[in-house]
């Protein structure tokens, strides 16, 4: 018996359950009540004020959101991989332990101080620091930030110490070094931090809901209200289906840009 | 100066922790609060502090919270051990195969965690209703996928890729004669496997376990599109408005894995330094021989 066997029972099992899933959604895209149909694709796809809009706020949201993460996580990871190994690796795991509380539980304890907390604390219990767009980034960024450390604390351990001290030694200063030795190389570690953070916050329906409070619609809740709305009536999935094909059709192209700058970037570093 | 910047490093590093930190110990400092008693009590002034009790824990596992609660430590279980077993034998076939092969398996395998997790849910509800239609329309309406079986074959679903991709680096590192060595030995191929191999790739299986693990009980949104029944995360966020939560759900989930977190990981540095100081050893027997 060859060894190539073992994987058998796991090809079945990734044929059925993740390649012909995703036929699914360009199947009930345009097919309503089992007839084949392009009315709802097409009404979907052009309503421009409804769906066009609302990906254009969530790519602007998951632009801030990553822009903000990235500002934050840099110093961290770059302080972390400065230091004695025992210590960095003792203070990284601290960073990522509050990944292990399910994280709707993290964002409904936002809410909590959001929404009682603070309001309480200030002495006017009326006022409500939820929905608003400052509360649905801040929770944003909170979930986020470990994704955008952890690659980025990755690359930047694995850059050869020697390579900044000879900048040093060639009569760079600290800045320059930073801007001309240090960046270039953690290239690839920023731009995996971007796609962990950029994809999942596109997509995120769950902070707009308990923290904007349903004020504040964002492109997955849009996906999400065309199912619900739809409860067991097989049909309606075409308008849910259609939009979740633009959203997989904006993730491959994010995915691909973020792959271009990470290949142009590594066949620069050689040439140096 | 220097000094200042150094104290500075501390100080953002302390904040940053500060801020992830807050909502965690919130919860459970809340959950020890007092939420008042009776039939009906409502968790939502979850804002004011009402004085100490161990209510809440002992009111954990009852009604609807508790029957969400059981299911997410079932489904986790249940889904993290096949996810690991499907997931490790996949990985040694996988890492034998030619290289076409290996590579075209392992694009698909990535799927799941590249695609957005509100993909994968969507195209599992879609994949059950389909299934789920067509089995009533054939007339066997008592075969349809239970709620359960749906959860389940998500949650193995998206976790068998973490375990493959822990486990394949390990399989790297170990020397492909072992398997056939064993055979040659006189093993048959599935002692070879539980004598040989899997010893040797061990570390990688249990990282793959605790990945399939966290992602089982991390996860809300494919539970949240797939399931006819709530697991936690769900309910957490189909009742948090109108009855509240019962914050001991927090603690009493987040401080076992964060004990089992550290264990792993203090047991996985003790190995590590027993390794360097047995290699030193050899080092040192090694380098007093090319003396003598």
């Amino acid at each position: 018996m060859k060894r190539k066997v073992f994987a058998y029972p796991y090809i079945v099992w990734m044929i059925l359950f993740i390649v012909v899933p995703m036929f699914f959604i360009f199947y009930y895209a345009v097919n309503v009540g089992g007839q084949f149909t392009l009315t709802k694709f097409w009404s979907t796809l052009t309503d421009v004020k409804n769906n066009w809009l609302v990906l254009w706020n969530s790519i602007v949201i998951a632009l801030k959101t990553t822009a903000i993460c990235l500002i934050i996580a840099y110093p961290i990871a770059y302080i972390l991989s400065n230091m004695k190994k025992s210590v960095a690796g003792f203070i990284s795991l601290l960073f990522f332990v509050p990944m292990w509380m399910n994280f709707i539980l993290r964002t409904y304890s936002w809410y909590a101080i959001l929404e009682y907390f603070i309001p309480g604390l200030i002495g006017k219990p009326e006022v409500s620091f939820t929905g608003t767009e400052f509360s649905v980034l801040l929770v944003l960024v909170y979930d986020f930030l470990p994704f955008m450390i952890l690659p980025l604390y990755n690359t930047l351990s694995k850059i050869d110490k020697s390579l900044i001290e000879a900048s040093r030694d060639l009569g760079a200063n600290p800045v320059k070094t930073f801007f001309r030795v240090v960046l270039p190389l953690s290239v690839p570690g920023i731009v995996s931090g971007i796609t962990m953070v950029f994809v999942p916050a596109i997509t995120t329906f769950t902070v707009p809901f308990i923290i904007g409070n349903g004020v504040f619609t964002l492109y997955g809740s849009k996906i999400d209200e065309a199912f619900h709305q739809a409860t067991g009536v097989v049909g309606d999935y075409a308008v849910g289906s259609t939009l979740s094909i633009i959203l997989v059709i904006c993730v491959l192209i994010s995915t691909l840009i973020m792959n271009y700058f990470d290949k142009d970037k590594e066949s620069g570093g050689q040439v140096l | 100066m220097k000094r200042v910047f150094k104290s500075f490093k501390y100080v953002f590093l302390g904040l940053a922790l500060l801020f992830l930190y807050i909502p965690i110990i919130y919860l459970i400092v809340f959950s020890f609060n007092d939420f008042g008693t009776g039939r009906h009590v409502s968790y939502t002034n979850i804002g004011t502090w009402n004085g100490f009790t161990l209510r809440n824990f002992l009111t954990l596992f009852k009604g609807e919270a508790g029957d969400a609660l059981l299911l997410t430590l079932e489904i986790a279980a249940v889904s993290s051990i096949v996810a690991t077993i499907i997931g490790t034998a996949a990985a040694i076939g996988i890492n034998a195969m030619k290289k076409r092969t290996r590579t075209a398996i392992l694009n698909v395998s990535q799927l799941p965690m590249v695609n957005p997790d509100l993909v994968t849910g969507i195209t599992f509800m879609m994949l059950f209703a389909f299934v789920n239609t067509m089995l009533i329309n054939m007339g066997l309406k008592h075969f349809q996928i239970g709620g359960f079986v749906k959860l389940l074959i998500a949650h193995i679903s998206f976790s068998i890729p973490y375990v493959i991709f822990s486990v394949l680096p390990r399989l790297r590192q170990s020397s492909d004669m072992l398997y056939e060595a064993a055979i040659d030995l006189g093993c048959s191929p599935i002692q070879a496997l539980f004598k040989a191999v899997i010893p040797d790739i061990m570390p990688g299986i249990t990282s793959g376990f605790i990945m399939a693990l966290t992602m089982s009980l991390d996860d809300f949104v494919v539970s949240y599109f797939v399931g006819d029944k709530s697991v936690l995360s769900v309910y957490i966020y189909s009742s948090f408005r109108t009855s509240g939560v019962n914050p001991a759900i927090a603690t009493v989930l987040f401080v076992p894995l964060v004990a089992l977190l550290l264990f792993v990981n203090l047991r996985s540095l003790a190995k590590e330094r027993e390794y360097e100081i047995q290699s030193k050893k050899v080092n040192l027997k090694d380098k007093g021989g090319i003396t003598k």
